[in-house]
Parts: C-alpha cells; structure tokens; sequence
C-alpha cells in the first residue's frame, strides 16, 4: 500500500498524520480504555469509594434478566428492522430494474428519506400515531383498533420498528438497484429465450447474482439497527411502556446517564465494542472473498 | 427491455407509485400540520390537505419557539446545527486527506502502526463508549462549545480510507514528474493530489454533512445552554413539552426545518451522493 515512488523518512509525515492520531487518541482510544478499565469498578452511590471487583460488573449483568431481556429484544428488533426495511427495498428495486421510463424519478423520490435524523423520522411516526390526535390512529379506530403505543407494549416496539425500517429503505433500495444494474443484461435475455418468465428468472438469476449485495445490506442494517437507533427509541418510547422498547444502546445511556451506574454502563459499553467488533470483522472477511456461485 | 408485457410494466409502476407514497406520506402528513393554526390542530380528526397559516408558523417556529420552550426560536439552532456540521465535515476531510497522503506517500517509522490505529475509530461508534468520551470532553473545558460539539467526531477511519484508495489509483509517474520540475512533498499535495480528488472530496462532503447535521445523542450530552442547542436536539425537547400543550403545528414545522438542508442536499446533489455512499462504504 505504499507507493513504489515516495518520500524518505523526515519529520513531515508525523506532522501530517499527527492531527488524526492525536483525535484518535484523546477522543477514542483514551475513552475505550476508560470503559473498559470503569467496568471493571464498582462505585459506591455517593462516588466517594470505588472498588476493583474484576468481572462481578460483567457477572450481575449476565444473571440479570433485565438486561438478557433487553439483548433479546435488541436481537429481535434488529432483524425486524433488516428484513421489513431490506424486503420493501427488494421489492421495489426489483420494480425499478424493470421500468426504463421514470427510474431515475423513482430513484429521487425514494432515497431522500436517508438523509432524515433518526430523531426526526420518530417525530414523524410519532405524530402520525399519537394515541388522540394521530391521523393513522384515527384510521386505526375507523376500521375498529384502539392503539395506544403508550400503554401496550408490542405496539410500541411496532411504531419503533416502522420508523427505523422507514429510514432504512432509501439505503437498500439503492444499493439493490445498483447490484441489479450491474448484471449483465444477456444473462437474463439467454433465460428469457429459454422460456424463464419475469418471476422465474428473478428467483434464479438476479437474486443469486445480488447475493453479495444483500449480505453486505444485512450487516449494514443490523449495524444500523444496534447503534443507530438511539433517536429514534429516545424520541418516540423512551424505552418505555415497562422496558418494551428498551434496545442495548438506549440501556448504556439510561443506567450511565440517568441511573448512573457507571460500572454496569460501562460493561455494557465493553460488550456492545466487542459486537462492533465482531461485525466489523465479517464485513471485512466478506469483502476479502466476496459471496459468489 | 427484454419482453414486451405490457400488464407487468404497469404493475410495476404501480408498485412504485405505491411503494414511494408509503414512504412520503409522513412527510405530507407533517407539512400539512406545519400549514395550520394551533386550534385546528387539536380537533379529531386532523387535517389532510393544506390550511393558510405556513408563513404564521414558520415566523413562530424560527423566532419565538414554542410556549414552554424558553422562548428560543429554532433560528439560532438552525446556525447551531450548520455550524456543527460543516465543521465535522471540512475537518474529517481535512485530517483524513493529510493522514492519507502520509501514509501513501511517506515511508517512516511506525507508519503501519498510525494505520491500524486509525483503523480503531471505524470500531467505537460513539454510543458505545459515551460516558468516558463525555468525561474527557468535560475535562477540555470544551463543553458549550463548538469545538465540543464537532472535535470528538472529526477523527474518521472511512474517510483516511477513501482517500487512501483514491491516492493508490494515482499513477505513480505523476510524482516522478513533479519531482523532476524540482516540487516538494507540500507543493505535490497541493497542486497534484488535491485537484486529482477533487469529485471524491465533494462527494464525501455530501455524506458527511448529513451525517453530522444528524447528530443527536452527541449534542444531547455536550450542550446544557440553550444558545448552544442544535435543530435535531430541539425537536425531541417539543415532543416532551406536547404532552402538555401540543402546539402540532409548531412542532411539526420545526421539525421540517430540521430536516430540509439534509434532505436537499440529497436531492440536488444525488450523483455526487450516491458516488460518496458506495464509495465509504466499501
């Protein structure tokens, strides 16, 4: 990765690079030590006395079934995002690939919504589902359904799963087009003199031929629904009703901001970087030797 | 087109047309309450079609804020949050561009180590490590400001990657070149690098501006004054005082002002977006 053609060694590049590492360390690595040094402590209520406990933080959270709880229902919620939002996009790129006349028109209309605050698509979907003003719960209660996102639990977890699928959308539409305009037209014109009609060949020509992009969309989006959520669960549930939205990030900043359990929080904090990490390496190892047949 | 069939053509476009209706019907929905006075927005069932008050709201939103707010118009937010996300943006531009150039350019002394220490970033998003990031922050004096606001997001290990890719695919008899007509490291930088990158710079600018106009959990923690709120911010402190005296339509117009620059900047700048998307994230 360096040039045949470079420079000699003098004190310039330390310079160039110093602004980088010097964030770099002051602002991430300095902090990630600090997690994971901080998880390993327990503090008194007061902050007077602190305690070196090594893995007790680590222990307690694992035998308390709030937090197993809130794991699960960070899994869950994460693959309802990935595969309502990924399934839609599918669907409509699928739909985009086939129309010349508009596609680029549809293409506008459909990926600005990625550029919306994930705080700001929960104000949308919020207000569109308010218990007593909502316009869509009026509908709701036209065709004969109570919703109340602020007392029943699984509706909240569904108006949080709509609003962040929502968002999601305009990214995987995108990236979907992009895979399916990139492969070559004479494969599908070959299957459509065999006989293949337009079902058929989408089945086994273009999905398979896509694979790659739909694995590398999953991860992207799992990632998304883990981290990039916050906003969204802040504005609309605040983790509420009783937990029912609670996902892993708006825990660490609910018991270390709010509750100030800062060795619980910060032991979260370790195990959601070692998620990160996790997934960063598949996404690596997938772009090493791509998914193909 | 590969057959002719006429019925699933117009099927698709159906679809389609069903398809982006879904998915701009908030937006509708919130610019229609943005268009009507606070009575009308407490009656059951709330309008569908546009009233006359934009304008009235809008003067409101921008200057006065709502009841309860503090009486802070989201003007000063607005310049808030542009602030803040142009300095996130020219920054992790400027910082990855020159950790790039080094480290494509340069050979010296730990030079692999500064790349994997770059690479750490793209690993701690920011909400898994903020009690200690906040700590650091309070510890600067930099919190209320600026700098607070955009330094701790500026470091970027897609961006030095970007680049870094853009640099390798630079011809090598360029430098040699510029060497010969007797140019400096600083000289080769400026006159040959920067012009070379110039769609990929503009088009991580894009990516970027969004990404910190979009900042949230952030802000939350770094700003207690009011002066130093940002648009995004705002928005969810109105949810919370609706629950007292929803002023919808304020709400609502706030909420389209925040979102307008972002999503404009996707609409007219979308070539320059798309090529900054596909290539970050690869």
């Amino acid at each position: 990765m360096l040039k045949r053609v470079h420079f000699g060694p003098s004190v310039l590049p330390f310079l160039l690079v110093a602004p980088q590492i010097i964030i770099t360390i002051v602002f991430f690595v300095w902090p990630a030590s600090q997690a994971l040094y901080q998880s390993l402590l327990i503090q008194d209520a007061f902050g007077l006395r602190t305690e070196f406990v090594w893995f007790e933080n680590f222990e307690v959270l694992f035998d308390d079934e709030h937090y197993l709880g809130t794991f699960q229902r960070t899994v869950v919620f994460s693959v309802l995002v990935a595969s309502i939002s990924m399934g839609f996009s599918l669907i409509l790129a699928a739909m985009a690939d086939r129309v010349i006349k508009g596609a680029m028109a549809y293409r506008t209309l459909l990926i600005w919504p990625y550029a919306v605050a994930p705080v700001v698509a929960g104000a949308l979907w919020v207000f569109m589902l308010d218990p007593t003003l909502g316009i869509v719960t009026y509908g709701l209660a036209a065709m004969g359904y109570e919703w109340n996102h602020k007392l029943n639990g699984v509706e909240a977890m569904t108006l949080v799963v709509i609003a962040a699928a929502w968002k999601q959308v305009a990214y995987n539409f995108l990236f979907f087009l992009a895979g399916m305009q990139s492969i070559p037209k004479s494969l599908i014109e070959a299957a459509a003199i065999d006989g293949a009609g337009p079902i058929r060949r989408f089945w086994t020509i273009i999905f398979p031929l896509i694979s790659p992009t739909t694995f590398f969309l999953m991860v992207v989006n799992i990632v998304y629904a883990f981290f990039e959520t916050f906003g969204i669960v802040h504005a609309i549930t605040q983790g509420g009703p009783a937990k029912s939205t609670e996902i892993l990030v708006y825990k660490v900043f609910n018991d270390g901001f709010v509750g100030l359990d800062l060795g619980g929080s910060a032991a979260q904090s370790v195990i959601l970087m070692a998620m990160v990490i996790a997934l960063t390496v598949v996404q690596f190892r997938y772009i090493e030797k791509k998914v193909e047949y | 087109m590969i057959e002719n069939r006429p019925i699933i053509t117009l099927i698709s476009h159906v679809t389609l047309i069903l398809g982006v209706a879904i998915i701009a019907f908030p937006i509708w929905v919130t610019f229609v309450a943005a268009t009507h006075d606070a009575v009308r927005m407490v009656q059951v069932p709330l309008p569908l079609w546009p009233g006359d008050q934009f304008f009235e709201n809008l003067e409101q939103a921008v200057v006065r804020g709502i009841a309860g707010g503090g009486d802070l118009g989201v003007g000063m937010m607005l310049l808030n949050s542009l602030a803040m996300a142009m300095m996130i943006a020219v920054g992790k531009i400027a910082i990855s561009l020159l950790s790039a150039f080094a480290i494509v350019y340069f050979k010296f002394p730990f030079r692999m180590g500064f790349f994997w220490l770059i690479f750490i970033t793209l690993m701690l998003p920011v909400e898994v490590r903020i009690i200690p990031t906040f700590e650091v922050v309070a510890n600067l004096n930099m919190l209320n400001t600026y700098w607070g606001l955009s330094i701790p997001l500026i470091a970027s290990a897609t961006a030095t990657f970007m680049f870094r890719q853009t640099f390798l695919t630079i011809p090598d008899e360029l430098l040699e070149a510029a060497r010969i007509d007797g140019a400096g490291p600083m000289r080769f930088f400026k006159d040959i690098l920067l012009p070379m990158s110039r769609t990929n710079i503009a088009a991580l600018f894009v990516i970027l501006f969004i990404y910190g106009w979009n900042q949230y959990l952030w802000p939350l923690l770094v700003t207690t004054e009011q002066d130093m709120y940002t648009v995004v911010m705002a928005i969810k402190q109105m949810l919370e005082t609706a629950e007292q005296a929803p002023e919808w339509n304020i709400i609502m117009m706030t909420t389209l002002l925040a979102m307008m620059p972002p999503v404009l900047v996707v609409i007219f700048m979308q070539k320059l977006f798309v090529k900054g998307l596909t290539e970050t994230e690869k």
